[in-house]
């Protein structure tokens, strides 16, 4: 007798599970997660403190704040910034001082882990929100972060 | 189950197949040496390497503080775990006073990494024995946990956001609004995967008296974490070796004694419904206070060895840094929970069927990186 | 319009104005197997479109919608890239056996589309031992499997083919005992006149109780039969590889791939004509109109399709063992009370009549 009550409970819990994917199809409308990633870039946003890319911003004079310190070269784990730098005379005081001349980032090996972000004194680089990185020559992925011509905004050094 | 024929003029081989790198069913580059007869399972032989990556070799070449960012990759699911275990062990050596704030935070976030890396293994799990719909079911909760994730730290899955000290930078203020949300969907959803999956009767049919591991192989074996606790080794460092907020939160170990595919299948969903009231607990009172002990910029450990486990999603894992007293490491070992859950894949699929060792090894939840590192 | 319905002589007549007698009955033979053939060659192809969408809706996403409006032309692309796939071959593989083995299958699945009666007078080919037709037809389609996997010399594929073959043979008995079943209650094994029979009330509502457990019986074997979930142990993509079809590709692929989809709709089709009354619309509203039993036919065919579409995206897959283990101690039995109960309920005039 057992042999039919097994089949009976083995059936009734074999419903109940259709049941619930059943639940699923109904609503299938507006229950679907998709998102029809090409169409719907204007809507999409991501979270301010997405870790996109590194980029050094720049305001309307074209200056930015890096100081070429190197506190972010020294903190990334695994050589991603590379500094390139120069001792300059400075106009305003007259002495030597260490000027940056390009601030190298190779994307391609980067980890975004967010060492060189917080390591800066003078918040000259943060985090952007883009997603699509990807490019078609390897060579595309090393950037400069530091636009031609820009110069370090006055009154960062303290 | 011996079933080979005796005193019989059939003469029949066994037979030699790898489940080779590349497979669905092995969750990352394992390849399994399978020797069967028929459908009999003879021998199994992991062989392991395909994706290591040599971090502890690295950890000698970074600071401390560029060591956290590494093991984010060993195991992925719980990476935030990870973290947390390197920056104790630091702490621990540095004997720093970490304030409250920063342990409420890093306990709640643990748990909803528990919660996220459970929600892909019942998916996952429910796609190797064949309920193709699971899947999408365990991926939609957990995209709802990397969305707070987003939030916070600004990443979905290698979150680096513990440091030696502290965390990186505060919580968003949305932070506990959106963490109340989820807890209040997914309450809703965890009876719906046991409806679906765990009371049917073809599921319970694969996982009962599959893959029996007793108490003492799996203390003898070293299995830790759902795998040592589905056969009755009560084994829970949140709960022997407290660390974090774990003092001040109650909840109970989840233990059953079968030992089966089912037991430990049961004790990860039962861990689920912990995680969540731990959660509950702790979500309301986040006491208010610095994210940050100051610490030097380059940190030096005093010599020595140092020691601390974490109780990640897979097990237990412990972080051992030896060091001189320079400010690299002299040597970092990370004892995976995987590794030793791996190695008793041979003990408990052995004359099963190969259906039986896709179930055992379901329930095992490997995560490859984290055995090869 | 009034096309007569019975289009097996309405070619013949036709043909036989230009061509004798027997030239155009071969002749009318031709024609209808080609059309057969392109019908339900495109009706395979948008019920892999139909699975496709129903799982993406179990599974809360949208199936394929960029091919074409709601995704209409998906498959139209899959089988063009099917066909432009070259055709490889393994070395030491049995040749011949090789490539005959699709052949099998698609052969097999497409002669058994040829009884069924889409409504009064619309089917190919009417004969008096319609059923028993149908399964000794699709017995064949096993010879396929096996070939396949054995000649593909690979030892995935060879423990595939051997446990597709042995899951086939044994549901085919439930299939069948499921079948004899409801023939007590028609006494005949023409198709047509069983539908005749229904027009007194389908036949699952005539033989109540033993009626619907033999239907459930059916439908778990059927299911059974075409290899699908949750008995799909056979082409489990989790277990090893992609069973007996592994090493075959292109074309050859496509005839496997299309077999089980048409294989499906036959099991359902066999359904609706022997449980649900085929073309007949519930309580005769539309009995009058002879044409709209084509659109009864589909709509209660893919009613039943859906529901092994519902089957396979909700259940986990049965081990080797228990599949046999259903089979021989579960629903054989089952089946052999079955038709004694259904014996003693015809005897003793229980069955509801309308």
């Amino acid at each position: 007798m057992s042999y039919f009550g097994d089949i009976i409970k083995g059936i009734k819990t074999l419903l109940t599970g259709m049941s619930v994917t059943g639940k699923y199809f109904i609503t299938s409308r507006k229950g679907a997660i998709t998102q029809q990633y090409p169409d719907n870039r204007e809507t999409l946003k991501m979270f301010e403190r997405f870790r996109g890319e590194v980029v050094m911003p720049h305001d309307e004079n074209n200056e930015h704040r890096c100081t070429g310190c190197q506190k972010c070269e020294i903190a990334c784990p695994n050589g991603t910034i590379e500094i390139i730098w120069d001792r300059q005379i400075d106009p305003e005081s007259g002495k030597k001082k260490k000027m940056i001349d390009k601030h190298v980032y190779h994307l391609g090996m980067c980890t975004m882990c967010g060492l060189c972000i917080e390591a800066c004194p003078t918040d000259a680089i943060v985090w952007a929100q883009n997603y699509e990185n990807s490019v078609y020559d390897r060579s595309y992925l090393t950037k400069v972060l530091n636009q031609p011509g820009s110069k370090l905004k006055a009154g960062v050094e303290e | 189950m011996d079933t080979t024929i005796k005193n019989s003029n059939l003469k029949s081989e066994e037979y030699f197949i790898n489940m080779g790198p590349q497979h669905p069913a092995t969750h990352g580059v394992l390849r399994l040496l399978l020797t069967i007869d028929g459908e009999i399972i003879k021998k199994v032989e992991p062989d392991l390497g395909y994706i290591h990556r040599s971090i502890e070799k690295m950890c000698e070449r970074d600071s401390y503080q560029q060591i956290v960012h590494l093991t984010d990759r060993m195991d992925y699911l719980s990476s935030h775990i990870n973290n947390e275990a390197v920056c104790l062990t630091v702490e621990k050596a540095l004997q720093l006073e970490i304030p409250e704030r920063v342990k409420v935070i890093r306990t709640i976030i643990d748990e909803l990494t528990r919660i996220a890396s459970h929600c892909l293994w019942w998916g996952v799990m429910g796609m190797d024995v064949g309920a193709l719909t699971t899947y999408f079911y365990g991926f939609r909760d957990r995209e709802m946990i990397n969305d707070i994730f987003e939030e916070t730290c600004g990443a979905r899955l290698t979150m680096n956001y513990n440091i030696p000290g502290g965390l990186m930078f505060d919580i968003h203020p949305n932070f506990v609004k959106r963490t109340k949300e989820f807890i209040a969907h997914f309450k809703t959803k965890l009876p719906e995967y046991d409806t679906l999956l765990t009371g049917n009767v073809i599921f319970q049919k694969r996982m009962k008296g599959v893959g029996v591991l007793t108490k003492e192989d799996a203390i003898s074996f070293g299995a830790s974490g759902p795998v040592g606790r589905g056969s009755g080794y009560s084994c829970d460092v949140r709960k022997y070796h407290t660390y974090s907020a774990y003092d001040k939160v109650t909840f109970n170990e989840s233990l059953k004694t079968e030992g089966d595919s089912f037991a430990r299948y049961q004790v990860r969903i039962q861990e689920m419904w912990e995680s969540m009231s731990i959660i509950e607990q702790l979500i309301d009172n986040i006491p208010e206070g610095d994210v940050q002990v100051a610490t030097n910029a380059v940190i030096k450990l005093p010599k020595g060895e140092f020691y601390q486990k974490v109780e990640t999603a897979r097990g237990e894992l412990g972080v051992y840094i030896n060091s001189t007293g320079t400010k690299n490491p002299y040597r970092v070992k990370f004892r995976s929970p995987g590794f030793s859950n791996l190695s008793l894949l041979n003990h408990i699929a052995v004359g099963g069927k190969i259906g039986d060792l896709v179930a055992s090894m379901a329930t095992l939840d490997l995560v490859i990186p984290d055995i090869d590192r | 319009m009034n096309i007569a319905l019975n289009i097996t002589t309405t070619i013949t007549e036709f043909l036989s104005g230009f061509m004798s007698e027997g030239v155009a009955n071969i002749g009318a033979m031709v024609v209808i197997a080609l059309i057969y053939l392109a019908i339900f060659a495109v009706a395979g192809l948008y019920l892999v479109l139909l699975e496709r969408k129903v799982a993406a809706w179990f599974q809360l996403r949208l199936g394929p919608n960029r091919v074409g409006p709601w995704g209409l032309l998906q498959t139209m692309a899959d089988a063009l890239k099917l066909v432009s796939k070259e055709l490889t071959g393994t070395v030491k593989a049995d040749k011949f056996l090789y490539n005959l083995a699709p052949y099998f299958v698609i052969v097999s699945s497409l002669m058994a589309l040829a009884v069924f009666p889409f409504t009064k007078d619309f089917q190919a080919f009417d004969i008096n031992i319609g059923i028993f037709f149908l399964i000794a037809i699709s017995s064949i389609g096993v010879i396929g499997i096996l070939l396949g996997g054995w000649a593909s010399n690979n030892k995935f594929a060879l423990i595939g083919a051997m446990r597709s073959g042995v899951q086939t043979i044994s549901y085919e008995l439930s299939v069948g005992l499921s079948l004899i079943t409801m023939i007590l209650l028609t006494g005949t094994l023409q198709l047509s006149e069983i539908i005749e029979v229904q027009k007194n009330g389908w036949l699952i509502v005539q033989g109540h109780i033993p009626a619907i457990i033999a239907f459930m019986i059916y439908m778990i074997a059927g299911t059974a039969e075409t290899n699908r979930a949750p008995f799909d142990m056979v082409e489990a993509e989790s277990e090893l590889g992609a069973g007996f079809h592994t090493e075959y590709s292109g074309m050859k692929f496509a005839y496997f791939f299309l077999a089980e989809f048409i294989n499906m709709f036959i099991i359902a089709a066999t359904a609706t004509t022997i449980f649900f009354g085929g073309w007949l619309s519930p309580f005769g509203i539309t009995e009058s109109i002879p044409w709209l039993g084509v659109f009864w036919f589909i709509g209660k065919t893919f009613i039943l399709v859906f529901l092994m579409m519902w089957f396979r995206w909700t259940f986990p897959r049965l081990r080797v063992d228990q599949l046999l283990t259903l089979e021989w101690k579960y629903l054989l039995p089952l089946n052999l009370l079955n038709i004694v109960l259904m014996a003693l309920i015809v005897w003793l005039g229980l069955t509801i009549q309308f």
